[in-house]
């Protein structure tokens, strides 16, 4: 079979069949902000220099191959810039007359871009940023959130928690900013599910190396000590989004207890050996494709494609309001190896999701658990409901 | 249970002396094939199947079984009366799903892997063509007349009508998220389409000339089981074409529609996970896949009812009878 006749023949049927449709060269981009970053704790979580846009390249293909019966391109400009040239970027990226983005920054970024490329017209799709200021009183009706929040991701943990019956829990949280968010995110988390935050502490970011001949040795000598004198309690809860002690509590901890949180067993959206619903496919596609295994932001950056996809395919549109309009409304659905369709919440542009439970090497749960019910969707026991969320930019 | 045996004796008493006949079911996380009597309904045993077993097929004159040995790469075959494994086809890789042509001679599967059909000669055992699909390639249905293949791509989400004569697509039809599974009518004037995560079928008819026009689309809605487990799988249709019967995956049921007015008349409780199904050859009965629970269900296709649930290996997937 010669390969080269597809396009033609695809054409063909484009010309003949009932899917009739404009063709449509859909052109969107991934603009990422590299921040300086200390080095993380483990060296598998270095982070690779495609991180992101190899989902994008998985996206593109994916969608290609569905495009090509149908008379429609796809083509996806990764850009990568340090923090200070990122609005640079964005009205370079505005300039080039693109107005699908996929972002991977931080949330004020996130905001300000968001923002710029408002005033562009543009549709942008959040991959990473965690807020939930930007699903709540922050929100834009142009962002689309593809990663999950803060709270969707702690509610993913206690449910789990609550179904194990682990209801009492050593919240241990450290000293940044965003861990202080997601410490708070855990905190709602234990009321709303009826767990009980027993103990709750701090522990300090002092800084320094993380890449040490014999860091272990210190490590096992002082988190035991740093973790004694604690209420009794089911399971340590760690909020750690700088990756600079969860990863450590495991095995050191005065008293022996599961971890959950930022280190044992993590919320993720995706994992390279996550082979449940078909995943298996994604998987293998994407290591032929990267040489590499996939990683949450390459996941988040190719269904955020797959929603573009979706809308070019079913309501053949391109434009950032058809995009918007056909993503948030009744007809959008979409299969993302997790079991059910992703949908948008209409209120505040969050993708509902099933959220992984992950030990580091394989799919632990699934949130949300049995037994969590509400009256629209499962999905919605996790993160901000329409009547807790004070967005009004999608009225 | 006293009452489901009774009705399971009695519907034997009716039937009469049947013929002996076997169903095979390919045990996915078992790595093996379990053989069942569907007379008597116990297991006659149950041999190795290669790795990851799911699509399972028979020759037209039941001698030879078909097995897609997902993680082995190839079609392994067994012979179905001393379970002796004879010379494997070539399947092009993570075969799934394929579809015999009623003359035994060419073989359609699946590549989840590779957007790809491959087109396998039985007899020769040589691949006679691989022909590109959508992503993910998963379900196979074949036209009473075999003229056309029509495979569903899980991602890419369309049903592709491939002409078996010049192995190129004819048409292409979007159907609801994650098509699984395609049946034709025996006198191939409709066709099924089952979509696992859209929760829906979509039902074409079929021009003479093989050309299909989505007619309507069938919805499940079955109390106290949330709408998202409702997630169609596996589908047969009776040979009068009167009766479409859909396994609903982790709702644990097999619907009953009325394949005419597409109306969805019952839901039939069996196993968990319901997968994939088979009739008996003389109809009487249909098989389900029940992964979770490690059975099989057997439904008295008459009553519309399940009679009886029988164990079988780990996860069962596909299951395929003879007479």
């Amino acid at each position: 079979m010669d390969n080269r006749l597809i396009p033609l023949f695809a054409v063909l049927i484009w010309c003949v069949s009932a899917l009739a449709a404009a063709a449509i060269d859909v052109r969107a981009a991934v603009l990422r902000v590299d921040y300086p970053t200390l080095l993380p704790i483990s060296r598998y979580d270095l982070k690779p220099d495609d991180l992101g846009f190899a989902g994008a390249v998985l996206g593109d293909e994916d969608n290609g191959t569905t495009g090509g019966f149908l008379g429609h391109t796809y083509e996806t400009l990764q850009v990568a810039v340090p923090p200070e040239q990122a609005d640079a970027a964005m009205d370079q990226i505005l300039a080039d007359g693109l107005r699908l983005i996929i972002i991977l920054a931080d949330a004020a970024d996130v905001l300000r871009l968001t923002d710029k490329a408002a005033e562009g017209g543009a549709l942008v799709f959040n991959a990473t940023a965690p807020d939930v200021d930007l699903r709540d009183a922050n929100c834009r009706g142009n962002l689309l959130h593809i990663a999950p929040s803060r709270s969707m991701n702690a509610d993913a943990v206690a449910q789990f928690a609550v179904w194990k019956k682990w209801g009492e829990w050593f919240l241990l949280a450290g000293s940044n900013p965003e861990d202080t968010r997601l410490a708070d995110a855990y905190r709602r988390a234990a009321a709303k599910f009826g767990a009980k935050v027993v103990e709750d502490r701090t522990f300090e970011d002092t800084g320094g190396s993380r890449r040490t001949d014999s860091g272990h040795v210190l490590v096992q000598r002082q988190l035991p000590l740093d973790t004694q004198d604690v209420r009794d309690h089911d399971v340590v809860i760690a909020a750690d989004e700088n990756d600079y002690f969860a990863r450590y509590l495991s095995y050191h901890l005065w008293t022996p207890r599961p971890v959950m949180g930022s280190g044992g067993l993590r919320p993720v959206t995706f994992h390279g050996a996550h082979e449940a619903w078909g995943a298996t496919q994604y998987q293998t596609r994407f290591e032929a494709l990267t040489g590499r295994y996939a990683r949450p932001e390459d996941y988040n950056v190719w269904l955020a494609l797959r929603v573009i996809g979706e809308a070019v395919t079913r309501a053949q549109t391109a434009e950032p309001d058809g995009v918007r309009d056909y993503a948030l409304s009744d007809e959008f659905e979409l299969a993302a190896f997790k079991g059910q369709k992703v949908t948008f919440r209409d209120w505040n542009g969050q993708l509902r999701q099933p959220i992984l439970l992950y030990d580091g090497s394989i799919t632990v749960s699934v949130s949300p658990q049995d037994g969590f019910l509400h009256q629209v969707s499962p999905l919605d026991t996790m993160g901000l409901d329409r009547a807790e969320s004070s967005c009004t930019a999608f009225e | 249970m006293k009452r489901v045996l009774l009705s399971a004796a009695l519907a034997a008493l009716i039937a009469g002396p049947a013929l002996a006949g076997k169903a095979f079911v390919s045990n996915e996380r078992g790595n093996t094939i379990t053989v069942v009597d569907t007379e008597t309904w116990e297991v006659i045993t149950e041999f190795p199947g290669g790795n990851r077993p799911r699509g399972i097929t028979v020759s037209p004159d039941g001698t030879k079984l078909y097995v897609c040995a997902s993680d082995d790469n190839i079609v392994r075959v067994f012979d179905t009366s001393t379970y002796e494994e004879l010379p494997s086809l070539p399947s092009g890789p993570d075969p799934e799903l394929f579809i015999l042509e009623p003359s035994g001679k060419r073989l359609y599967i699946a590549n989840e892997d590779d957007n790809l059909v491959t087109v396998t000669d039985t007899e020769t055992r040589t691949v006679l063509a691989e022909i590109p699909v959508g992503v993910e390639p998963e379900g196979m249905g074949m036209s009473p007349d075999a003229k056309f293949v029509v495979n569903t791509s899980e991602t890419t989400n369309m049903a592709h009508f491939i002409s078996t004569e010049d192995y190129t697509i004819k048409h292409n039809i979007l159907v609801d998220q994650r098509p699984r599974y395609a049946q034709y009518t025996a006198d191939g004037s409709r066709l099924f389409v089952t979509s696992e995560i859209g929760g829906t079928v979509t039902a074409m008819d079929i021009a003479e000339d093989g050309t299909p026009t989505v007619v309507g689309k069938i919805s499940f809605d079955v109390p106290g089981v949330q709408p998202e487990w409702l997630q169609p799988v596996g589908a047969k249709i009776t040979s009068d074409g009167s009766r479409l019967f859909v396994a609903l995956g982790p709702a644990n049921r097999v619907a009953v529609v009325d394949a005419q007015s597409l109306e969805v008349l019952d839901y039939i409780l069996v196993g968990q996970r319901v997968w994939q199904l088979s009739f008996t050859p003389d109809e009487k009965y249909l098989l389900t896949t029940n992964g979770n629970s490690n059975d099989i269900t057997v439904i008295d296709v008459a009553a519309e009812k399940a009679i009886k649930s029988v164990q079988v290996g780990q996860q069962p997937w596909g299951v395929v009878t003879i007479d």
